[in-house]
């Protein structure tokens, strides 16, 4: 049993200003072990930043209780920040600083002294291939490059947890790939990692435990084969007729094929979970034909976060 | 529903005194840290400083000092009251105006845009030190920069003038004039801080211009507080100014022979009003910081 590295009970975030209240956050509970890389995956304006937030000492809960890397981020936050490293979803590096120096000055606000600052530092960026970069200033990097940099500034301090808030957004698929090769390696080394993200495939490539988030609330909870089982374990077919098209008569000839668990009519869409794809598919494509409908696209989506998802709010997961 | 937050450990037991002096400590290097990151951003716009302090005094010292003077004939420039030269009366007013601009703008520019467009400021506040260290660092940092800029204004003011209308002060209460100049900067930077931390980024450059003007125009840069008595309300209008009581205070070590605010006045701003400010505009930081 390995410890706790991140606990949290019923966090929640309420926004005050402008007359406005945000309530971003309802509830959210997460226990992440050490050593364990853990997703937090939602769509845009879930909740996952404003978590990030709390867990990182920067926003302030409304209520709830959190531990993290043994430490209380309300009550002390400067131990938490001592132990962690995050990487915010924004680019935060110091644009008035060199790459190597956003590494130093990190390390020296932690207390390092200049030279193992600059040393760890250098190194760092030789591990991510910026070893030649460390000169240039911030604004000359390239997203992918910056955000390495980010990456490294956060691991300076040699963090128990490091924290990353939307690693690869904005990056191009290819940067992307690499930087997941250079979590995997870190988390293979042991490093206890947060991600949040809004990339079903990142959570999937990355995650061993994974809390899907919407609307500040967890819809669901554990490592992706317990979520694709308990909820999303079937596969979704679906079928898109001409806008317009009333799918009444074409629901309950679908509910009666055998393996078909649950139908769904969404407009014109009309969605069928079943854990058989054989033979499925040709027979609700018939069910289709036979009630005089007009078919323009069929689609089959294995078990993925996707179809849990899907299963779970009934809405299409919008990256 | 609400659960009570869980405070840390911390809160059971009382920190033993050493454990605070050395938590205390452990604060001294990151704080230096967060002054060398000023520093080190400064040297490579060491020029730039420069050029920034210097070009509005010298060109008025140059124009009040030595042209007009010229022009009006044989030295005859309007003596202040007390019949000392306008360069004398200037050389502490410009000191004192080049800590107020330098104090402000030095640390309010950068932080506008650190807590808006750049985000930059995440970086600082995830750093392992408590959130006021990052306010004082500014000011200290800021405090610095002003002091350094009221140091290299003071030579210009003194040496360009017209013959025969050199400035006479007397540099003998050096020390007092040093302190004031830590207070003065001390004093701008946090306002500066505040100004920086409250004002919107596009609503800077109309705060520039609509209150660094009249700052400048009605801080007794120009004319000493006792000249005011001829516009009385204004004597005391002015009081609400902080760069007056700078003026005055570096009037009164430079020039000690020409009227000026009592002492208890200018050092009473000076200490306990810099005291207010500072604590003030670090904590409305620290909020700022938070959600
Ligand atoms: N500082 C703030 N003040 C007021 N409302 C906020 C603030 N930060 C976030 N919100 C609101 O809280 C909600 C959740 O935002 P949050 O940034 O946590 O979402 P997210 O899951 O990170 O989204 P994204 O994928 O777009 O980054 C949103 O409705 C957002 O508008
Ligand atoms: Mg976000």
């Amino acid at each position: 049993m390995a410890a706790i590295a991140i606990e949290t009970r019923n966090l929640h975030k309420t926004y005050r200003g402008g007359g406005r209240e945000v309530h971003a956050v309802r509830g959210i509970s997460l226990s992440v072990r050490e050593g364990e890389a853990f997703g937090l995956l939602g769509p845009n304006g879930a909740g996952k930043s404003t978590t990030f937030g709390m867990l990182t000492t920067r926003v302030q809960p409304t209520s709830g209780s959190m531990r993290v890397a043994g430490a209380d981020p309300v009550a002390d936050p400067v131990s938490v920040k001592r132990r962690i490293g995050a990487v915010t979803q924004h680019n935060t590096l110091d644009r008035q600083l060199t790459a190597l120096e956003n590494l130093e000055f990190r390390g020296r606000f932690a207390g390092l002294s200049v030279r193992t600052a600059r040393q760890r530092g250098q190194e760092l960026l030789e591990r991510f291939g910026l070893g030649d970069r460390g000169d240039a200033m911030v604004h000359r990097l390239s997203g992918g490059q910056a955000q390495r940099v980010m990456i490294a500034r956060a691991l300076l301090t040699r963090p128990a947890v490091l924290f990353l808030d939307e690693p690869t957004s904005g990056l191009d698929p290819q940067t992307r790939v690499n930087l997941w090769e250079m979590l995997r390696e870190m988390h293979a080394e042991g490093q206890t990692i947060l991600l949040t993200t809004h990339y079903l495939e990142e959570a999937e490539a990355l995650c061993e435990r994974i809390t899907v988030v919407d609307h500040g609330r967890t819809l669901a909870s554990g490592s992706l084969e317990e979520l694709t089982s308990l909820k999303g374990g079937d596969s979704v077919v679906s079928v898109v007729h001409e806008p317009g098209t009333s799918l009444m008569n074409v629901l309950e000839p679908v509910r009666r094929i055998p393996g078909v668990s649950r139908t769904e009519a969404d407009g014109a869409t009309l969605r069928v979970f079943t854990d058989r794809l054989h033979g499925v598919v040709p027979a609700v494509l018939r069910a289709s034909l036979d009630a005089g409908l007009f078919v323009l696209d069929v689609s089959v989506r294995r078990p993925s976060l996707e179809t849990v998802f899907l299963a779970l709010t009934g809405r299409e997961y919008r990256e | 529903m609400t659960t009570q937050i869980l405070r840390a450990a911390s809160e059971g037991h009382a920190v033993p005194p050493a454990t605070a002096a050395r938590r205390a400590l452990r604060l001294v290097r990151p704080f230096l840290a967060l002054l060398a990151r000023d520093v080190r951003v400064l040297r490579r716009d060491l020029g730039g400083f420069v050029l920034r302090s210097v070009t509005q005094p010298l060109l008025f010292v140059f124009v009040f000092a030595y042209v007009m003077p010229k022009t009006q004939g044989g030295g005859g420039a309007t003596p202040a009251p007390g019949g000392v030269s306008f360069a004398t009366i200037l050389v502490p007013g410009m000191v004192a105006s080049a800590v107020m601009l330098q104090g402000i703008m030095s640390v309010s520019t950068p932080l506008v845009m650190e807590l808006s467009y750049t985000r930059e400021i995440e970086d600082r506040v995830l750093a392992p030190v408590p959130l006021w260290t990052v306010g004082v660092s500014k000011i200290v940092a800021g405090a610095v920069q002003a002091c350094v800029a009221g140091l290299v204004v003071l030579p210009c003011v003194l040496y360009v003038h017209a013959p025969g209308q050199a400035p006479h002060v007397s540099l003998g209460r050096w020390p007092a004039a040093l302190g004031v100049l830590v207070l003065a900067a001390l004093l701008m930077a946090a306002l500066g801080l505040l100004f920086g931390t409250v004002v919107e980024p596009r609503k800077l450059s109309t705060l520039f211009t609509v209150m660094m003007v009249p700052i400048t125009m009605l801080g007794c840069v120009y004319y000493p507080w006792a000249a005011l008595d001829k516009v009385g309300w204004m004597q005391w209008v002015v009081l609400a100014n902080p760069l007056v009581y700078v003026s005055e205070a570096l009037r009164a070590a430079f020039v000690p022979g020409v009227p000026h605010l009592p002492a208890w006045a200018y050092l009473g701003v000076l200490t306990v009003g810099t005291a207010l400010v500072c604590a003030l505009s670090v904590r409305t930081l620290q909020r700022r910081l938070t959600d």
